[in-house]
């Protein structure tokens, strides 16, 4: 292997050739994401938002760097991605936190 | 991250910098990537669909560039234009034009600079050709010019009493992304300007005074659905400061000029020059403006359009200037091109007049 990362942005590009491996898989997956994107009873500038918040809770560089260009595209400023990227955090760290509940519900079960 | 200087006040000629040079442009577009077959050339691309050599379809606008000088410096701007520029077309010259205007098949004229409004013999030319009974005289105008000096003030009336349709850029709805690329207090400018357009009539719903925005990306990247912009950019501009216009058109920033130089210290030129080839579309081919313009340079010479223009690539006729114009002989020609064009070429292609497919 020519690049010694796990990661290469030169990947993005190729990630339609994952169908060539199992086309009808590939197909069914690239026709459902681009259904999710169009247009529906949220915006595609909606819906790029919400790509870019997933983005960063995933951690998946591919889609940060797709998704920050993409709003760019769409005339998006720095301020709605970086609320966006924020939502994003705020429910990731929510989410762990929530989970502080079951933790004290185990220890207050378990204590004397 | 590269550091580039922002806010470059002087035009690359007044800089020396290498790009003012055509040629300097040129070899850039040429070599690197193009040369060492990591990409195809524009004209080994527009092959593959029989499209070349690229030829004029029936002549439909007559682009007149009065001259390079503008009260703004835009980093993108493919003219290179600025305070410092002092190219301008004189009364002699625009003499010449007039005689063409009266005597072409084309329903559209386009007035260009810089900002034109800056020639002084603007207004008399402007008086001249409305007389010729063009369909669709278009003066590109920044907005800001309206604004800079009170002998502009007037310039909405001025408009509005020879029935000029006004084409006026606007990159964004707000002021940081606006500012950035066109210079501190524009923004602010812009409004103002459009909000005294909208006074007079232009732009308004129902207006027979057409005002039309430009929109091209701040940055490295392409421009998004022209619909979909459109309406943010109507909402955006109504909710925040009740101004009107018709229709937005989304243009691509082609890699000449400033905007080139901009790729280049920002080491954003071969990642751009692969998404306009990416994104390249042949359907947009048949429709680049260069097949039913002719741009007119401040001295009078003709160009397939105002990129080959600033790049110095003349007409390929034996006709090279206004003072010889012949339509037939020039509709002959061979449209030259360059990997610039890719820029006219990708996703729903770029004109003056926004994306060329539906
Ligand atoms: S882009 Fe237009 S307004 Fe800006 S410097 Fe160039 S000619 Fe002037
Ligand atoms: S840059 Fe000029 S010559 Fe090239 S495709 Fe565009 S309009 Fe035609």
């Amino acid at each position: 292997m020519a690049n010694n990362n796990y990661y290469d942005p030169a990947d993005l590009k190729k990630f339609g050739k994952i169908s060539e491996w199992s086309k009808e898989l590939g197909d069914k997956f690239f026709e459902y994401y681009g259904k999710v994107f169009e247009e529906g009873a949220l915006t595609a500038r909606e819906k790029s938002l919400i790509a870019l918040a997933v983005a960063h809770t995933e951690m998946c560089p591919y889609c940060i760097d797709a998704y920050s260009q993409d709003g760019l595209q769409r005339g998006i400023t720095k301020e709605e991605m970086m609320e966006a990227v924020h939502v994003g955090a705020a429910i990731k760290s929510g989410a762990t936190l929530v989970h502080g509940v079951m933790m004290m519900n185990k220890v207050n079960k378990l204590e004397m | 991250m590269p550091n580039i200087k922002k806010k470059k006040q002087q035009s690359l000629h007044k800089r020396d910098s290498e790009f003012a040079i055509a040629n300097k442009q040129l070899e850039k577009l040429s070599n690197g990537i193009f040369a060492n077959g990591e990409l195809p050339t524009f004209s080994e691309k527009i092959k593959e669909t029989d499209q070349f050599p690229l030829r004029p379809s029936k002549l439909e606008i007559l682009q007149i560039n009065v001259g390079y000088m503008c009260n703004q410096v835009c980093e993108h701007c493919h003219v290179d234009a600025g305070p410092d520029r002092k190219e301008i077309m004189t009364r002699e010259t625009m003499l010449q034009c007039l005689e063409v205007i009266k005597n072409t098949g084309a329903h559209t004229l386009d007035l260009t600079g810089g900002a034109p409004e800056m020639n002084p013999d603007f207004r008399w030319f402007v008086e001249e050709a409305s007389k010729a009974g063009i369909q669709d005289f278009i003066v590109r105008s920044n907005l800001t010019i309206i604004r800079a000096n009170k002998k502009y003030h007037d310039l909405p009336e001025f408009f509005k009493k020879h029935d000029v349709h006004v084409v006026s850029s606007m990159p964004h709805w707000t002021r940081g992304k606006t500012d950035k690329q066109r210079g501190e207090g524009v923004f602010d400018q812009s409004i103002k300007a459009l909000q005294e357009l909208n006074a007079v009539g232009y732009g308004m719903p129902n207006s027979n005074l057409r005002l039309d925005l430009v929109y091209n990306p701040s940055g490295a990247f392409l421009p998004g659905d022209q619909t979909s912009m459109e309406k943010d950019f109507k909402k955006a501009l109504l909710e925040d400061f009740g101004i009107y216009f018709h229709n937005l058109f989304a243009i691509t920033n082609l890699p000449i000029s400033r905007f080139l130089d901009y790729l280049i210290a920002s080491e954003n030129y071969e990642d751009y020059m692969y998404s306009l080839v990416e994104a390249y579309n042949p359907a947009a081919v048949k429709n680049v403006m260069c097949r039913n313009t002719i741009s007119i340079s401040w001295d009078g010479y003709l160009y397939d359009c105002d990129f080959n223009q600033m790049l110095e690539l003349k007409v390929a006729s034996q006709i090279q200037h206004i003072s010889e114009y012949n339509e037939d002989i020039l509709n002959n020609r061979k449209i030259i091109v360059s990997q610039h064009c890719y820029g006219c070429t990708a996703g729903a292609g770029s004109s003056c007049q926004g994306v060329v497919t539906n």
